[in-house]
């Protein structure tokens, strides 16, 4: 799949932001006054970019609001209303976090499990097509929340917690890979499959339908992006899972939180390129690629 | 509204003859040709006379070498198009309740004013069925023309799919496959008619004719009675003492 700017920033900004709102709502890191409006804000950012950043794909973004009408059906319709509703729900809390309103935490414990909600909506996004068996697997669900928690985590503070979770996602991120590997063969189509020409031989690509490209070719069969699929493995690893890891635990809180953050941020960034690049969509078969 | 119906009265569709097809392109050009100027907007091309040509079509032909256990490849032309299927994802996929199937005779449409051309459709199918109109920004798909079948204003023999309508060879039917006793649904029944990808689970209403078994020379030739030269005479004597040794 064609690993786009856009879906990119979209899932790692929302997903990230929303896992602080949730940390923010539950009360883990206790803010107060003009502290509370910066990491609130800073929440609200993340997230709101991520959701923008996500209408930079569409081919008419001006009918965007339509895209509310078909929660019963479709979990792009769904993660539109959860994160709308996170935002709103979570709003209370921040403002009384900021001016001190003391209203409890009841909104944030609500809205820290409608971040998560909403998470999941983007995941399943993802893990609902069938089309591209790497994503057809609850794994995209549980390696988009853990992100999110990491994520959330690591920008709440230092310490065992944070790195704990960073340490998990090393392994979150490894049996997804590990998975997602075997999932073109698991799900059973082969150009065989796809045409039906298993029934009299062997089939194999004589002649393309077109000499040029096409819609196909550029967005679902995109194989430019997986050439360094390895070292980018590698990368992620490091950056979003083991650098954060070992200095929330090595350095002093804030240069840890600061730069585990980034190096995590970074590496989350690498493993979402691979989680389109590496994706396979079964289309490609067609095409005698994949 | 995304939901797919439960029934449809009708599920209207394609037979495609693999045996039969040619790999011509002239569905793909009927179809270009009748959909550029039809149903919602053209299908652009970006480039056509330059370096880097690329457009939308709804209708494609692959090529494709079979290998049998046996014997000679065999080379099959293979249309790729929409296939109306009755577990469509692209239709529950859509947020905005642009792409849905039809109630009344199972067609899967796009209705481009409501079509935020996110893409996600094309992603849910698996055959490739849909492309995004890179001029529009809204997603195109096979109609099964649906303004030219129910099309009072043409010429009864013209109200069926440009595809089918155009096709030298007659690869390719049109018709209802609920009615059991339809051409497409006999036609289907006695060539052995098959969807595509059923592991996908999408429950595809077209169905593609497997190539029929091709004549096999036989081992001997027809003219072997004639080759089998008996000699006469001296080289007749010959040949039976020689043989005897």
């Amino acid at each position: 799949m064609n690993p786009a700017p856009s879906v990119i920033l979209f899932t790692v900004l929302s997903g990230m932001g929303f896992g602080f709102l949730a940390c923010l709502g539950i009360g883990l890191l206790p803010v107060q006054g003009w502290a509370a409006f910066g990491f609130w804000g800073l929440g609200y950012g993340l997230a709101v970019a991520g959701l923008l950043a996500s209408t930079a794909h569409l081919g008419n973004p001006q009918r965007a609001l339509l895209a509310f009408t078909q929660w019963r059906t479709s979990w792009l319709s769904r993660e539109a209303w959860a994160s709308v509703l996170t935002l709103l729900v979570l709003a209370p809390q921040a403002l009384s976090d900021w001016l001190g309103l003391d209203l409890g935490r009841w909104f944030g414990a609500v809205g820290a499990v409608l971040c998560l909600v909403t998470v999941g909506c983007t995941a399943m996004i993802y893990a609902q097509i069938r089309a591209v068996p790497r994503w057809n697997h609850p794994i995209t669900v549980v390696s988009f929340l853990w992100f999110a928690l990491t994520g959330g985590l690591l920008l709440s503070g230092g310490g065992a917690l944070p790195a704990l979770a960073a340490a998990v996602l090393g392994v979150v991120l490894w049996q997804g890979w590990r998975i997602g590997d075997g999932r073109f063969a698991e799900a059973g189509a082969t150009l065989g499959t796809a045409t039906g020409l298993d029934r009299i031989g062997t089939p194999t690509v004589f002649e393309l339908p077109h000499t040029g490209g096409n819609y196909l070719l550029r967005e679902m069969i995109h194989v430019v992006g997986r050439k360094h699929a390895r070292k980018l493995r590698v990368i992620a690893l490091v950056l979003a899972a083991a650098v954060p890891a070992v200095l929330l635990l090595a350095l002093p809180t804030l240069p840890a939180v600061l730069l585990s953050a980034l190096s995590h941020l970074c590496g989350a960034l690498a493993a979402r390129w691979l989680f389109f690049a590496e994706a396979e969509h079964v289309v490609g078969l067609y095409y005698g690629r994949r | 509204m995304t939901s797919l119906p439960t029934t449809t009265a009708k599920k209207l569709g394609l037979v495609v003859d693999l045996d039969t097809c040619v790999g011509c392109h002239a569905c793909v050009t009927a179809c270009k040709g009748w959909n550029d100027q039809g149903y919602g907007v053209p299908l652009s091309d970006q480039d056509p006379y330059g370096a880097d040509p690329s457009g939308v079509f709804l209708n494609r032909v692959h090529s494709y070498q079979v290998q049998p256990d046996q014997g000679a490849a065999q080379i099959i032309n293979f249309p790729r198009s929409c296939l109306h299927c009755e577990d469509a994802p692209c239709v529950t996929v859509c947020p905005t309740g642009a792409s849905y199937k039809r109630s009344e005779d199972g067609i899967v449409l796009v209705n481009e004013d409501a079509c935020i051309g996110c893409g996600l459709c094309s992603w849910a199918c698996p055959y490739g069925a849909r492309e995004m109109d890179a001029a529009a920004g809204v997603m195109k798909k096979c109609t099964l023309c649906v303004d030219r079948i129910y099309n009072e204003a043409l010429p009864e023999a013209d109200r069926e799919p440009a595809c089918v309508r155009t096709c030298p060879t007659g690869a390719r039917h049109f018709g209802d496959f609920a009615d059991p006793d339809s051409k497409v649904s006999r036609l289907s029944a006695e060539r052995g008619g098959f969807a595509l990808m059923p592991e996908m689970g999408t429950k595809p209403v077209n169905r593609y004719l497997p190539p029929r078994k091709k004549d096999r020379p036989s081992e001997a030739s027809l003219l072997a009675p004639l080759l089998d030269i008996k000699a006469t005479g001296l080289a007749g004597w010959l040949d039976r003492v020689l043989g005897k040794i």
